[in-house]
């Protein structure tokens, strides 16, 4: 190697002249600072009104544990946690195929394939409102377009009043939208992967579709980690798809801890359940995350290149 | 792994932004005793932001010519309107007046104490004891005491329907049960959606259930349930009305499509103007939503009357059901409150009823009769009058006349009667547990 990359140059310099290149710690009092006032502060306050009865006019009064004892009791909260749990999968399990395959292919260098992944990111793009408006309007039973092309898809025009359909269709909708980001992902991942794997492969015999199940896949583990930590943290607090395209219904069929959480806190000024909804949330949020970076071994960061 | 400020990790700091205005509120809720907003020489009246606030601002301008304090009119847009009222009537920048809908929704700040009462300041003074209809005057009360004056147009829900598929299939518009049974088999058998119903926007149902309630059991039945007692739903009335909606349901008088049919975005109206259903329950504001879709269809084929009798029901076919009107309520820690009731007292002048009339709203005064001729629909307009003023009782909407904490878990429950995910009698139970 005779030509120095600016990382290396930057390496250099930093073992020649010690500690200079790295900001001391005053640079980060600004995140720190932002992070605690809008982030930490905000956490804490709703747990503590968690332990509180608040109608959000006369000042909260404690309560004890009253919150949480309904919560585990609440026969709603039950469903919603099974209708997000249900979601969350859903999503997971439409998204991944879909994103990885996407995201492979997209890795390849031809110009086409450059100019159909800028038309598939499109909709990331879109504010979600926009979208669930839009889809709101396809899946009009009468006047939307589900009137004309369900039957001839074996899709009942009144999808969005069956239970199980409006739950598919909010999976659908979201998917829709966030596939892009995960395909742009995977597409960055598979781009990492080196060449010399797939050259050697070659010359062992190895075909297309064996050298993606034997070094794609494995190369792209802890793409798919990231990816999946970000998708079903995103599922699990997934809102405003359902406030616009459902608003929790047929009856409360669609209504996942997010929209329970909402409804509780800014539709019957419950704040205080509403609060214990929340960090209900919170926890499980941080606790899957937790696992799934655990047991994918994300977290003790080994390295797929083993022995290159 | 960064996310960029779109993408579904950041889902995650959305929720805490709101935590964070969630505790803002509550930091401002436990020093905001102090006095209220609008110092000096002007006071602060919150409006709900719609097309009517013309009215409003116009009645502010004239007022604010002769009076030293002056009243400064805020248009909150709609849909904050409820939540940016209920944060800021805890702060020290509360309005000195404010718009509401009476009942349940100012139930909270009357018992916070935030809310001067009116009603002697009503009894002793001419101009607001007579000025207006007195059905309005108590569907606005709350335990007998008046918190408000009313200052917009009156709301009855009325049955709507399309003249030319009545006449077409030989039909009378229907005034009994009877007749209803008979437009419905009519109508199905020919391929029409006897009612349309806006079901995936929840309130629409709702109004079925006040009608249905009010003819079966009387107003009574639900003002037991206004003034706080949830046994209330254990009244036999409130079953009946429950399993009268699941027959109308398994009967197909709504169609199969209801519960993915909205009101707005053009669904139940269209369905009622396109001649693909036959009648739709509807608050007045029905009329200007067609002339606004369909001026030909609203001028031509819309028609309207009272809701039908239920057979064995012993409620007056003459009561109506809806919002009565908007009011105005004052805020007990206002510093002018004499400015403010002068104000007030603006709302029942003859000069303000004909705004509201030539905004095509009815007004809620007593001398509104004769203003009525030069409304956009004289027709529409007297039949509205007439059957608010001839009505012995006006019920206001449930999800108005109950507390927030109430009416939400009522609006869910009757969500999933018309979705069929729970039967009358666990309707009933849900009800009866409601906190």
């Amino acid at each position: 190697m005779s030509h120095h990359t600016p990382a290396k140059r930057r390496g250099d310099r930093k073992a020649a002249v010690g500690n200079v290149g790295r900001p001391p710690v005053g640079w980060a009092v600004p995140g720190i600072l932002f992070f605690a006032v809008f982030a930490i502060v905000p956490l804490a306050i709703a747990v503590y009104l968690s332990f509180c009865e608040w109608d959000g006019l006369n000042s909260p009064t404690p309560t004890g544990l009253d919150n949480w004892t309904r919560l585990f009791k609440d026969s709603e909260f039950g469903q919603a946690a099974w209708l997000s749990l249900l979601l969350t999968t859903i999503s997971w399990a439409f998204q991944t195929p879909v994103a990885l395959l996407l995201g492979v292919w997209a890795a390849g260098r031809q110009r086409s394939r450059a100019v159909l992944s800028a038309i598939f990111f499109i909709p990331l793009l879109l504010s979600t409102t926009a979208i669930a408006m839009l889809f709101h309007a396809l899946l009009d039973p009468n006047f939307g377009v589900i009137k004309e092309i369900g039957p001839w898809i074996g899709v009942d025009p009144n999808v969005m009043g069956s239970s199980t359909g409006a739950l598919l269709m909010v999976a659908f909708v979201g998917g829709w939208q966030f596939m892009p980001f995960h395909t742009l992902i995977y597409q960055g991942g598979a781009r990492q992967i080196p060449e010399v794997l797939y050259q050697a492969a070659s010359i062992d015999g190895a075909g297309m579709v064996r050298q993606f199940f034997h070094i794609t896949l494995p190369q792209l583990r802890h793409t798919m980690t990231t990816s999946s930590v970000l998708m079903i943290v995103g599922s699990l607090t997934y809102f405003d798809t359902v406030l616009i395209m459902t608003k929790g219904g047929p009856g409360t069929d669609t209504t996942i801890l997010p929209y329970l959480m909402y409804r509780t806190g800014f539709q019957t000024y419950d704040l205080g359940y509403a609060a214990a909804i929340a960090t209900a949330l919170v926890v499980v949020a941080t606790g899957l995350s937790l696992i799934l970076v655990r047991f994918s071994g994300f977290g003790s960061m080994r390295s797929t290149r083993e022995g290159m | 792994m960064r996310s960029g400020i779109f993408t579904p990790g950041t889902r995650g700091t959305r929720w805490v932004a709101a935590g964070a205005a969630m505790a803002m509120a509550g930091l401002l809720a436990g020093c905001g005793s102090g006095g209220s907003g609008g110092g000096g020489g002007s006071i602060t009246a919150y409006v709900y932001g719609d097309d009517a606030v013309k009215v409003q601002q116009a009645a502010v301008d004239s007022f604010n010519k002769t009076s030293d304090v002056k009243v400064k009119l805020v248009s909150v847009p709609g849909t904050d309107y409820v939540n940016k009222l209920r944060s800021s009537m805890g702060s020290p920048s509360a309005p000195d007046i404010f718009f509401n809908w009476g009942g349940g929704s100012i139930k909270p700040y009357v018992d916070s104490k935030d809310l001067v009462d009116l009603t002697s300041t009503v009894k002793n003074d001419a101009t607001l004891k007579d000025g207006f209809l007195p059905s309005i005057m108590t569907a606005g009360s709350l335990d007998g005491k008046i918190y408000g004056v009313p200052m917009r147009g009156m709301q009855p829900v009325m049955l709507f329907y399309n003249k030319s598929l009545f006449a077409e299939h030989k039909l009378q518009v229907p005034k009994t049960w009877e007749d209803l049974q008979k437009a419905i088999t009519t109508f199905k058998a020919a391929g029409i959606i006897p009612f349309a119903l806006g079901g995936a926007d929840k309130w629409p149902e709702l109004m079925w259930m006040e009608y249905l309630l009010d003819r079966i059991g009387g107003p009574e039945v639900f003002r037991k349930i206004q003034n706080g007692d949830t046994d209330g739903w254990g009244d036999p009335a409130v079953l009946k009305t429950a399993q009268t909606v699941k027959e109308l349901i398994d009967d197909g008088a709504f169609g199969k499509n209801f519960n993915s049919v909205d009101y707005g975005n053009g669904g139940a109206p269209t369905l009622l103007n396109k001649g693909k259903a036959a009648m739709h329950l509807m608050g007045s504001w029905e009329y200007s939503t067609q002339l606004g879709k369909a001026p030909e269809f609203a001028e031509k084929d819309l028609g309207w009357t009272a809701f039908p009798t239920v057979a064995g029901g012993v409620g007056d076919p003459a009561n109506v059901v809806g919002n009565p009107t908007n009011y105005w309520s004052v805020n007990a820690r206002t510093k002018h409150k004499d400015t403010a009731i002068a104000f007030l007292k603006t709302m029942a002048s003859k000069t303000y009823a004909q705004a509201v009339v030539d905004n095509g709203d009815i007004p809620t005064t007593s001398n509104a009769a004769s203003l009525l001729s030069s409304s956009p629909n004289p027709e529409f307009a007297n039949a509205q009058y007439q059957m608010v003023q001839e009505a012995p009782s006006f019920t206001l909407s449930w999800d108005q006349a109950l507390e927030a904490q109430y009416a939400t878990p009522m609006l869910t429950e009757i969500s999933k009667l018309f979705a069929g995910t729970t039967t009358p009698e666990k309707f009933v139970e849900a009800m009866k547990a409601t906190r």
